[in-house]
Formats: C-alpha cells, structure tokens, sequence
C-alpha cells in the first residue's frame, strides 16, 4: 500500500493529488477523499497554524497504519499545511483509495478524525483587533471516540 | 533534557525550547511540570491549570504520571486544534 504524508505551507492541487494516488493504487475501485478548509466567519482575517514537527508526521502515520489494520485499503494521500492561511484556503487533505467504496469512506472519515485530536497542530485566529488561540472542541473528542473498539 | 512549548504554553513561557538537568525529584511528567510552575512569572502562568495541558515524551502523547528521565524530549502543549 502506498503511504504519502506532506505537511508544508505550499498550497496543494487536490485533483492532481486523487490522480496520483489512483496511479499509485492498483486496482482501485474508489478514492474518496476529504479536503478542509479555513471557514469564512465573520471579521476572520487568517488562521496560523503551527505544529510540532518532529511528531506530526509520525503521528499522523501511526493513525494511517491502524486504518490499514481495520480497512482493505490500496493507498492513502494525507497533506496538512502549516503557516497563515486566509478564508478559503485548503488546510487538510485526505484522499484514501480501496476496491469498494464502504472502506474508502470508513477509513477517511476515521483518519481525519484521529487527526482532529491527536496530530499536534494549533490554530491561532485573527481577527482585525487581535489574535486568539483556538479552543478544542468535545466534540472532536466524540467523534475520534465512535472508532474505539 | 529537551524541553518544546507550543502554542499558548510558548507564549506565556516566552521561548519555544530550552534545555534541562532535572534534579533527582523529578520523576514524573508532573513533577517536571510542577518544578516549572515553581518558577513563576511566565512558566506559572502556563502551568498554573494542568488540566489545560497536553504532554508528550520522545513525540508519544502520555498521561502527567509517565516517568521521564533525562535523555528524553519533553513538550508541553494545549489540547490540538489541526485539521
């Protein structure tokens, strides 16, 4: 199975990215894939991520690697950017290609909410009076716990 | 030791790494963080709630009651907010 992880500031082609991840996953019968982006709310200037480079990468990879266990999965395509990014951008991208569409489906959504709680990443919003830091949400919590087994 | 701060904790302590000798009372994660609340003015503002901190030893997400020991790296960050 193929395994790519980027985290970097570049802004990313998602197309590209699915066309890449299908040349590399044989025999796939479905990609489906996630894209994030920052939320146009009201007075938001930009959102700065920072992140804990030596563990990030990691593990997210231990998240994929459990998806892995649970799924029949044929690749897995997981970017993250880092850096000011103003409303509208992409942040988050996670494509994962299988034969049938239940596991593709299964194992994106189970990625992308292991990242949510797990993967060290910070946002910080600003605003045109300041900056604050983003508070987690249980809610996040709630939905990486729906996997547990 | 190696010691990373993120986000609200690197603000209020006002530097993003720092190195350490832990004395021989540290035993625990919470110990370290309790040592380093001990020393007021910024670390006090960012260890003041524990219960508002994450850790991490050697880039693992742990519990306050992991043993640490000098050779590790240690970060102290708020709860994560990617995606």
């Amino acid at each position: 199975m193929s395994t790519r992880i980027d985290i970097f500031e570049d802004d990313f082609d998602a197309g590209a990215e699915i066309a890449a991840l299908k040349a590399q996953a044989g025999g796939a019968g479905a990609i489906a894939t996630f894209t994030g982006y920052v939320r146009g709310e009201a007075n938001l200037k930009a959102l700065t991520l920072e992140h804990y480079p030596a563990m990030t990468a990691r593990e997210i990879a231990r998240h994929v690697a459990e998806a892995k266990r649970r799924w029949p999965l044929l690749g897995v395509r997981v970017i993250h950017r880092v850096g000011r990014l103003v409303p509208g951008a992409q942040i988050v991208f996670v494509a994962v290609a299988s034969a049938h569409r239940a596991a593709a489906f299964d194992a994106c959504a189970f990625i992308m909410d292991y990242l949510k709680v797990h993967a060290p990443f910070w946002k910080q919003e600003e605003y045109d009076d300041g900056v604050r830091w983003v508070d987690a949400k249980a809610s996040d919590d709630d939905a990486a716990a729906k996997w547990k087994r | 030791m190696k010691l990373l701060y993120f986000a609200w904790v690197r603000q209020k302590i006002g530097r993003s790494e720092e190195m350490l000798s832990p004395s021989s009372q540290i035993a625990t994660v919470r110990d370290l963080a309790e040592a380093l609340k001990a020393r007021g003015g910024g670390y006090a503002e960012a260890f003041g709630d524990l219960s508002r901190l994450r850790a991490a030893v050697n880039q693992d997400h742990v519990a306050l009651d992991t043993p640490v020991s000098p050779d590790d790296e240690v970060a102290f960050f708020p709860p994560v907010t990617g995606g």
